[in-house]
């Protein structure tokens, strides 16, 4: 088994769900609770990538982060690197690709959180910023816990993505589907067997925590 | 006031802040109360108006004036209370108070038992408390209540009406409670504002505003049974004699002049079968029992006396009486209960 695939694949998946819980939180916030008339435009644009064909997504962030482009240029400048075929450059074409994962259970749970209670935390003295780490954050876990398991095992997983973006380059850009693919394209079936079967496991094992603690904390805030 | 999506709110209202009085915005569903006590609270923002809390200018759109929520000094109870379901019952009460005055209001509202419980573990009375007693341990300057015991079942409802109107004579601070339950305004309020389609139409005492309300708008807000065009007949001594359809009351002269509206509470109307009255009764009408409903303790008779009139009395001077549709009977109404309102 390509146990540096793996590495790999769980460092970019760490990186990727930090960099969203962080990026990810205010916008979910701004999805849930603005009244802007262009607000569903976000939406979209949030929510593309469970749409696009991984592809498409991961030429655009090719061609955005390339030396040519500001964005490649400007890195270029500050870090002397490219972006293009480096942990960074898979960064930040994870973080957009799982972007709607994150954004998306968030928002829902941000947007569950009864406004009345925001109110009387406004009414009590409490600032916005207050309220929201009191009164929003701790009703709202159980969507920031799904947030974060979701966008983790969806990097996990992907692969266009990072072949367009990252190439194939062994402990830096190969991740585990990647190295899937190789050890099949080298009929190393065997390989492809034992790496396949990890990440079905992985990934239910995953997704029925999810399930399971969603229900109990549902039935903890179960408004009455 | 103007709000965003042009609702208007014509709502003049001044109260005294001094003796700390318990106010009772009364009026019917989509009077526009709560949004009031919302604009007051500072959760909705007027396009145009103004709100002043004592010498501070909490908004005020001509100057650019705008006093956030926290800023406000308002506490408010919710309808629903709005307790945090994820907070201890300690730790709601707590949550914006700084020093000793949560504790205190822990103790005074009768909460140290239930502190390690959470809201959804306590029954509705008890929620109650704990949004009166977190509003108050924040040390608010102006106390809002928002339909407090519209969430109560009715058993409930009757034993919190008597210990909230403790609870507020006792709180400090002034207060005004949304309602739109005569009961509940009549046992909580020392002092009343009527508002009916974004208007507040008449504010003054409980008791003045039920006794004497102001216009037709508000004696059907404040339900009264009813309210007749009458004519001034003549005035001889004090008395006005007028004329209600086919029939003629007398009231007090009190300088009326022109179309009127009577206004009569049922429950100023007796009934009697004994046909030659005493010489006070001024108002001796007799008429046709057209139709009788019982409500709980009390019975609702509607009469024709020339005019109809509805009669409220005990369900057991119904009984007694042995009333039943097509009967004859007198209805006495006293002087002092018939009430004038300029017709419009």
């Amino acid at each position: 088994m390509d146990w540096q695939a793996i590495g790999l694949s769980l460092r970019l998946a760490l990186a990727t769900t930090l960099v969203l819980q962080v990026v990810g939180m205010p916008l979910a916030w701004w999805v849930a609770f603005s009244r802007r008339r262009w607000k569903f435009l976000v939406e979209a644009v949030v929510a593309l990538p469970l749409v696009l064909p991984p592809t498409v997504l991961g030429f655009y962030v090719l061609i955005a982060i390339g030396p040519r482009s500001p964005v490649g240029a400007l890195y270029a400048r500050l870090t002397g690197g490219l972006l293009p075929f480096s942990f960074g450059g898979l960064l930040v074409a994870s973080v957009l690709y799982s972007m709607p994962f994150t954004v998306q259970p968030m928002a829902a749970a941000f947007g569950s959180v009864d406004r009345k209670l925001l109110e009387a935390s406004w009414c009590l003295g409490v600032s916005r910023a207050g309220t929201f780490r009191r009164v929003v954050m701790p009703l709202a876990r159980p969507g920031i816990a799904t947030a974060a398991i979701l966008s983790f095992a969806h990097t996990v997983g992907e692969f266009g993505v990072v072949l367009m973006v990252g190439g194939n380059i062994a402990g830096v850009t190969r991740t585990v589907s990647i190295s899937i693919y190789d050890q099949a394209q080298s009929l190393d079936y065997t390989g492809a067997w034992h790496t396949s079967l990890l990440l079905v496991g992985f990934s239910f094992v995953v997704l029925a925590l999810t399930y399971s603690w969603q229900r109990r904390a549902w039935m903890l805030w179960q408004p009455h | 006031m103007v709000l965003p999506g042009g609702f208007r709110l014509d709502a003049a209202l001044r109260l005294p802040l001094d003796q700390a009085p318990v106010t009772v915005l009364f009026g019917p569903s989509g009077a526009g109360k709560t949004t009031l006590l919302r604009l007051l609270a500072g959760l909705e923002r007027p396009d145009d108006g103004k709100v002043v809390f004592g010498d501070q200018t909490w908004c005020d759109t001509a100057r650019g004036v705008w006093f956030e929520p926290q800023q406000r000094r308002a506490g408010m109870v919710f309808q629903h209370y709005a307790l945090f379901p994820h907070l201890t019952v300690e730790r709601n009460v707590a949550f914006a108070s700084k020093g000793q005055a949560a504790a205190r209001m822990m103790e005074r509202f009768a909460l140290t038992a239930l502190a390690g419980r959470l809201p959804r573990a306590i029954s509705g009375g008890e929620q109650q408390r704990v949004a009166l007693a977190r509003a108050l341990a924040a040390e608010p300057d102006l106390l809002l209540l928002d339909e407090p015991l519209s969430s109560l079942d009715a058993a409930a409802r009757i034993r919190t009406r008597r210990e909230l109107r403790g609870l507020l004579a006792g709180a400090g601070v002034p207060s005004i409670v949304v309602t739109h339950d005569r009961t509940e305004a009549i046992a909580l309020a020392d002092w009343m504002a009527v508002m009916v389609e974004g208007r507040i139409l008449q504010t003054g005492s409980v008791r003045e505003v039920f006794a004497r309300p102001a216009s037709a708008q508000v004696a059907e807000a404040v339900g009264v049974e009813n309210i007749l065009p009458a004519e001034i007949a003549s005035r001889t001594a004090g008395l006005l004699h007028l004329r209600v359809g086919s029939a003629a009351l007398e009231c007090l002269d009190g300088g009326e002049s022109g179309p009127v509206l009577a206004s009569i509470h049922a429950e100023d109307v007796a009934l009697t079968r004994d046909p030659a009255g005493s010489s006070t009764q001024r108002n001796r009408l007799t008429g046709v029992v057209r139709a009788i409903s019982i409500e709980g303790a009390l019975a609702r008779v509607e009469m024709d006396c020339g005019f109809p009139l509805v009669a409220l009395v005990t369900a057991q001077s119904a009984a007694d009486l042995n009333l039943l549709p097509g009967e004859s009977l007198a209805a006495i109404v006293k002087t002092t209960s018939v009430h004038l309102i300029a017709a419009a």
